[in-house]
């Protein structure tokens, strides 16, 4: 990323965005440890860990919209991507767990021993140290990404087809991680975390510093994607979206282009399933589930789809129902109300709530515009006499 | 060395018995056709002629069963993918305008230019002077410096027409294969158009199917007429329209 990239990226919303994000991850955190507990103020720890979750739900609903709002891509899968990040980190929770765990084994993780492991498998290894850990993070979604996509898009699967595939690809993960002998602690998953590079993870100092971490990785994501979307590598990336094979009649190869975005959004995604299983304390084979990419498509809908704000807003502004409606009567009927949104933005809101206000407040510049000339038109005595007069 | 020998390396576009089918349809049956670098050609042809499947095939995007298409004598075009060929030098304008509508007109230049089209070289794309400078003369000479900040999509569907001219200007292909450029024009559009193709044919090589008859007979280049996928008859406006198996066929007796 070069210093042109960035100041080219950056209009109002975007800077309004990011100024907001910021202070949060700043505020937080310091209303949390320093103001006293029950104090009017004081933003509780469980609420910290909550809004930690919507930080990393904003960065997956984020790598969602740079490929879907600006490519055309649309991924039912890309929970995959989020769960795969989520158990690289995982992993490296459990090893950190050393003797400290049920049955004591200074290597094994408590289900390997249930399990009658003799050893570590391979794939467990070097997820003791944390730069291994943190590189995985980045690598497993990018090389699953790269190789599904290496496929699809130079077969040139897209559309519908290719949002089935990535269905499947999530579903066949799903089953894969059910099972006990895949050595990722089956049904279970991985849980029972203690410290996460010598912290623990439960004390609220840890935890108010996920939070502003994951407000960091959300400042990143956003200028990486605006910073893409804004070079002429995003309009080439909109010409895809809008016209495929004219694009590759330009000279333009499609799948190099798809390739790059959809990798890049996998790692994105990756980062934010990494720093969501520290704040909620598990990663299991639900997270897999197909609802649960569906769930993250509707939120970048709901926000605004090609506009990147409207992704995060979407992410939070959901979540925060799903929080406000799952707890209490309304529990049963959430469901509903996922799909009856779903079907009113479609219907009422086919831009998103920022893809709207956008329009709206370009319209509205424009009249402002308009009756400035006019009346500046008036002044100089130029309109009809009436208004002469 | 045999005439047909020397044919193919001189032509800039060079087909030889080509056959197509889509499910037992023929669709290009034995096509023969060749193009000097620096002519212009019009292409005619009752519907289903074959002269759409011919631009697919040219330009990559459908494969023949059969036969030969070389571009400047030697690359065989058969073996490429549209992107390739387009990075050969050969541009296209289809039937349909294909504009990139949610994108400025300029921006629809800028992305048509021939510059370095990799992911890299997209990602880390700064504007030169001389780019903008290229994009500034198109804009001129198709007549759309007032819109070049307009969304293309909110064009009329005659500057659509010409937008997509100015892309292939952009992208300055050896040869142009345009398909029905004045397919909804009204007559003074059409005009300015076939005055647009002979001024882009003193540099370019250019391939035009068209329908319109006025405006075959305006460009005054070259005629060939496709029939069932092959070749029917080929030469002057006059010389062509008044061929008999041509009559038979438009006015199908």
């Amino acid at each position: 990323m070069t210093p042109h990239m960035l100041t080219r990226s950056l209009d109002r919303g975007a800077t309004i965005f990011l100024l907001v994000v910021a202070a949060l991850g700043v505020l937080i955190p310091l209303s949390n440890l320093l103001l006293p507990a029950g104090s009017f103020l004081q933003v509780p720890t469980y609420l910290v860990a909550l809004w930690g979750k919507y930080v990393c739900y904003a960065i997956l609903a984020l790598s969602i919209d740079l490929i879907w709002g600006y490519c055309g891509i649309l991924s039912l899968g890309h929970g995959a991507f989020f769960a795969l990040g989520g158990y690289a980190m995982g992993m490296y929770l459990m090893r950190q767990i050393g003797s400290r765990g049920v049955y004591g084994n200074p290597v094994l993780p408590d289900f390997m021993v249930f399990l009658n492991y003799s050893k570590l498998p391979w794939y467990w290894y070097g997820f003791d140290m944390f730069w291994f850990a943190a590189l995985m993070v980045l690598f497993v979604p990018g090389l699953l990404a790269f190789c599904f996509g290496w496929l699809a898009f130079r077969s040139r699967v897209t559309g519908v087809y290719l949002s089935i595939i990535t269905q499947a690809m999530t579903y066949a993960l799903l089953l894969a991680f059910f099972r006990n002998d895949f050595g990722f602690g089956g049904n279970n998953g991985l849980t029972d975390f203690k410290d996460i590079l010598g912290f623990n993870v439960q004390a609220e100092g840890t935890r108010a510093a996920l939070f502003a971490l994951s407000c960091l990785a959300l400042i990143l994501s956003f200028l990486i994607c605006r910073s893409v979307v804004s070079s002429k590598l995003g309009k080439v990336l909109i010409a895809i979206r809008d016209a495929e094979s004219r694009s590759r009649f330009l000279g333009y190869r499609v799948e190099s282009y798809k390739l790059f975005v959809f990798t890049l959004s996998a790692c994105m995604a990756g980062v934010a399933g990494a720093l969501y299983v520290p704040q909620v304390g598990i990663i299991n084979p639900s997270e897999f589930a197909p609802g649960n990419s569906i769930e993250a498509v509707i939120w970048v809908a709901v926000g605004g789809r090609g506009t990147l704000v409207g992704a995060a807003l979407g992410a939070v502004v959901v979540n925060y129902a799903k929080t406000l409606f799952t707890s209490g009567m309304l529990a049963p009927y959430w469901l509903f109300m996922l799909g009856a949104l779903f079907i009113l933005v479609t219907l009422l809101l086919p831009k998103g709530i920022v893809g709207t206000f956008n329009a709206w407040w370009d319209q509205s510049k424009e009249k402002s515009v308009a009756a400035a000339s006019a009346s500046a038109a008036a002044e100089d005595g130029v309109t009809e006499p009436k208004m002469a007069e | 060395m045999n005439v047909m020998d020397t044919r193919a390396t001189s032509a800039l576009l060079y087909l030889d018995g080509v056959h197509v089918s889509f499910d037992g349809f023929h669709a290009i049956n034995n096509l023969s056709l060749t193009l000097a670098p620096g002519e212009m050609r019009a292409i005619i042809g009752p519907n289903g002629a074959g002269k759409t499947t011919m631009m697919d095939i040219i330009t990559g995007k459908t494969k023949p069963d059969e036969g030969t298409v070389l571009f400047d004598g030697v690359t065989d075009l058969t073996r490429l993918d549209e992107t390739r060929i387009a990075e050969l030098g050969i541009g296209r304008k289809f039937q349909k305008p294909t504009v990139f509508e949610s994108q400025t007109v300029q921006d629809n230049l800028l992305l048509a230019l021939n510059v370095d089209h990799s992911v890299r070289g997209t990602l880390f794309w700064r504007g030169s002077k001389a780019e903008s400078e290229r994009i500034d003369k198109v804009l001129e000479t198709i007549r759309l410096t007032d819109a070049r900040n307009r969304l293309a999509g909110s064009l009329s569907h005659g500057q659509k027409q010409w937008l997509e001219i100015g892309m292939l200007l952009a992208q300055d292909p050896k040869l142009l294969l345009v398909d029905e450029p004045v397919a909804g024009m009204t007559d003074v559009e059409t005009h300015l158009t076939a005055e647009l193709l002979k001024e882009i044919n003193k540099t370019h090589t250019v391939m035009v199917v068209e329908h319109d008859m006025t405006f075959v007979r305006e460009l005054g280049v070259k005629v060939t007429c496709l029939h069932e996928g092959t070749v029917l008859a080929e030469g002057t406006i006059d010389q062509v329209s008044s061929n008999d198996r041509v009559v038979e066929v438009y006015l199908g007796r």
